[in-house]
């Protein structure tokens, strides 16, 4: 006897309907707990303490949630976990927010400004002395990231354009031993802490850094916006723990700033370097001014443009405008129909004014 | 008896639908996932339709780089089999050489054999940042780690099937009067070329491996390069058919080289069924 075609086509579609059902992304409704991952860089640590410390617990159980930090080795994993719907918000830099979630149609919101890069991010040269030096230079970068739209700001602040240079994609955990050991490698743009050693090669020039386009490369806690809707209370758990730490920060706890240094793999010296190029805002009310200012649609505008003559925005990205940006107040920038990432003042408003 | 399932065969219509089945039904899970996901968020980049797919592989295929003026699959196509082509060749020539080498002469063997073994039990990808820094960040650092990790297991494979041809044969050799030289070219080099193809074949596998590696970490081209380029923005439009394309091409060369070896050595194939 044979076993029919009928049952075995019958049997197979039963097991794609189960696992289907199994792995459907979750609607948004009204739940108690949530997880938000991070990844290393100086002006995310605090989250690490928040979990670590029990201070994230405190604040979750006073709005009655459960809140999961957790601590992702890859950057753009963990953006990419937080894409596909892993989790519910994620640390991540404006360009990113704007060309992997947004891009991806998850719809996002920047709940906290937390820093910008005030020369973490730089550009350094081997021989030359000057940007215009990098002239039909070969750079070592992570394309795409943060560092190549630097390189975009830098180049184009001496009249330069991407054609003039070649660009070879390096991994940012290489990009310290191939510039400090290898004759190939001539220019690098990169961000802390490698940043500081590759500066720090003799005779290595830094010949621009974030510090020249200040506000440009912002830091986020990026949270799904459904998700943001739907549970108040994880706003305000997020934004009342993050000022509480930053409270800490800005006078000085040592505990907390030794706790952070040796998180980052480096000491309290070291992580107090770091900390001199990000612009951390430390009162909530400075974050609000700059989420709130005339300045940020600018910054936006010229991240989406890198964005979209990158290809970031995706294939079906048919102008600069696909994706929309919705910022404090009502403006949009791009499609309004669209609105995949939104800078939301209302949470740090709330901390500023102590109502958390 | 004949009711037992290890009896049972399935004719050739059968075969062909038994083997058709898995993909299909990796499909149809692809095509639901895909149709949930995207019904939710049109946007969704994780799991896209099929026609986007089929968009961006005519972008990328047959369509001028904006920017650079290149088609893109075919730049990244040509600089992998380029790098792919002189790993396989340096590799198949050391494992060639130093494989009769060590199999036939026994003071080679005495010399060399415990010294591969070693070098073929280092994991290659660990040695990937040394490889960076002693060969640089161009072709050579990639051509090399697919030469550390292949060739040692083609030399350490033609020395053991060297060693393996029937004493007698060597010493019939002998006795006919062939130098040594004479029964590496005779006797030796014949009955290994087949055995060699046949080991490629099997290190194809780790030689992709290695290239894309290599390719991810530092690269200007490459279809490794594309792949982890565009995992930045979760181009999975872009990562499925690149990933699909090097299946094909992998399976091409399997085949290619299975065909090579029947053309050349007729005789393997002789006498089966």
């Amino acid at each position: 006897m044979t076993i029919s075609l009928k049952r075995i086509s019958a049997f197979c579609l039963g097991l794609a309907a189960a696992a289907a059902i199994a792995c459907s992304p979750a609607g948004a409704v009204e739940k108690k707990s949530f997880k938000i991952a991070w990844s290393i860089y100086a002006g995310w640590m605090p989250w690490g303490y928040a979990a670590d410390s029990g201070l994230m617990k405190k604040w979750a159980d006073k709005y009655g949630i459960n809140v999961e930090i957790v601590q992702i080795n890859d950057y753009v994993e963990s953006i990419n976990q937080y894409t596909a719907g892993g989790f519910d918000g994620c640390v991540m830099t404006n360009m990113d927010a704007l060309t992997i979630p947004a891009a991806g149609g998850v719809d996002s919101t920047a709940l906290i400004v937390g820093d910008f890069s005030n020369g973490n991010d730089g550009v350094v040269l081997k021989t030359g002395k000057t940007v215009a030096d990098i002239k039909g230079e070969k750079i070592n970068l992570v394309q795409l990231s943060v560092s190549h739209y630097l390189l975009a700001r830098a180049l184009d602040s001496v009249g330069l354009t991407e054609k003039d240079v070649s660009i070879v994609n390096t991994s940012d955990a290489d990009i310290v031993s191939v510039f400090t050991s290898s004759s190939d490698s001539k220019a690098v743009v990169t961000w802390n802490p490698q940043l500081a050693e590759v500066a720090a090669v003799k005779g290595a020039t830094k010949v621009f850094d974030s510090s020249k386009v200040p506000g440009e490369i912002i830091d986020l806690l990026v949270v799904n916006t459904g998700t943001l809707k739907d549970n108040p209370a994880l706003a305000k758990a997020l934004t009342g723990v993050w000022y509480e730490m930053m409270e800490k920060m800005a006078a000085g706890d040592e505990a907390m700033l030794t706790h952070m240094a040796k998180a980052s793999g480096t000491d309290l010296a070291g992580y107090k370097s770091q900390l001199v190029t990000t612009r951390m805002f430390y009162k909530p009310a400075e974050a609000m001014e700059f989420t709130t200012s005339p300045q940020l649609p600018k910054t936006m505008d010229l991240v989406r443009t890198f964005s979209f003559e990158h290809g970031l925005l995706g294939e079906g990205a048919k102008t600069k405008d696909a994706v929309g940006i919705a910022f404090p107040g009502g403006e949009i920038l791009g499609d309004a129909k669209n609105v995949k990432l939104r800078f939301d003042a209302e949470a740090m408003k709330l901390a500023a004014e102590g109502k958390l | 008896m004949g009711l037992r399932i290890i009896n049972r065969r399935p004719g050739r219509g059968g075969a062909l639908f038994w083997g058709a089945l898995p993909f299909l039904a990796v499909l149809a899970l692809y095509l639901t996932f895909s149709a949930m996901r995207l019904a939710e968020n049109p946007n969704d980049k994780l799991l896209p339709a099929l026609s986007t797919i089929a968009e961006t592989v005519v972008r990328l295929a047959f369509t001028p780089d904006q920017r650079t003026g290149q088609v893109l699959l075919w730049v990244d196509t040509a600089a992998s089999l380029a790098r792919l082509a002189w790993g396989l060749a340096v590799s198949a020539a050391l494992g060639l050489v130093i494989g009769i080498a060590s199999g036939l002469v026994p003071y080679l063997r005495a010399g060399l054999s415990p010294f591969v073994a070693v070098v073929s039990l280092i994991p290659p990808m660990a040695l990937l940042p040394i490889l960076f820094i002693s060969f640089g960040l161009d072709e050579l650092s990639k051509v090399v780690l697919i030469v550390i990790g292949i060739a040692p297991f083609l030399i350490r494979d033609l020395a053991m099937r060297v060693e393996a041809i029937p004493p007698e044969l060597v010493i019939k050799a002998q006795t006919l009067g062939a130098s040594t030289w004479q029964i590496i070219t005779r006797l030796v080099l014949p009955t290994m070329l087949p055995k060699l193809i046949d080991a490629l074949r099997l290190s194809l596998g780790p030689a992709w491996l290695f290239l894309i590696s290599a390719e991810a970490i530092a690269a200007q081209d490459g279809l490794g390069y594309r792949i982890f380029l565009v995992r930045r923005y979760l181009a999975m439009d872009v990562i499925l058919p690149y990933v699909a394309w090097i299946t094909l091409m992998a399976f091409l060369m399997d085949w290619g080289l299975r065909a090579l070896n029947r053309r050349t050595s007729p005789w393997l194939t002789r006498g089966m069924a």
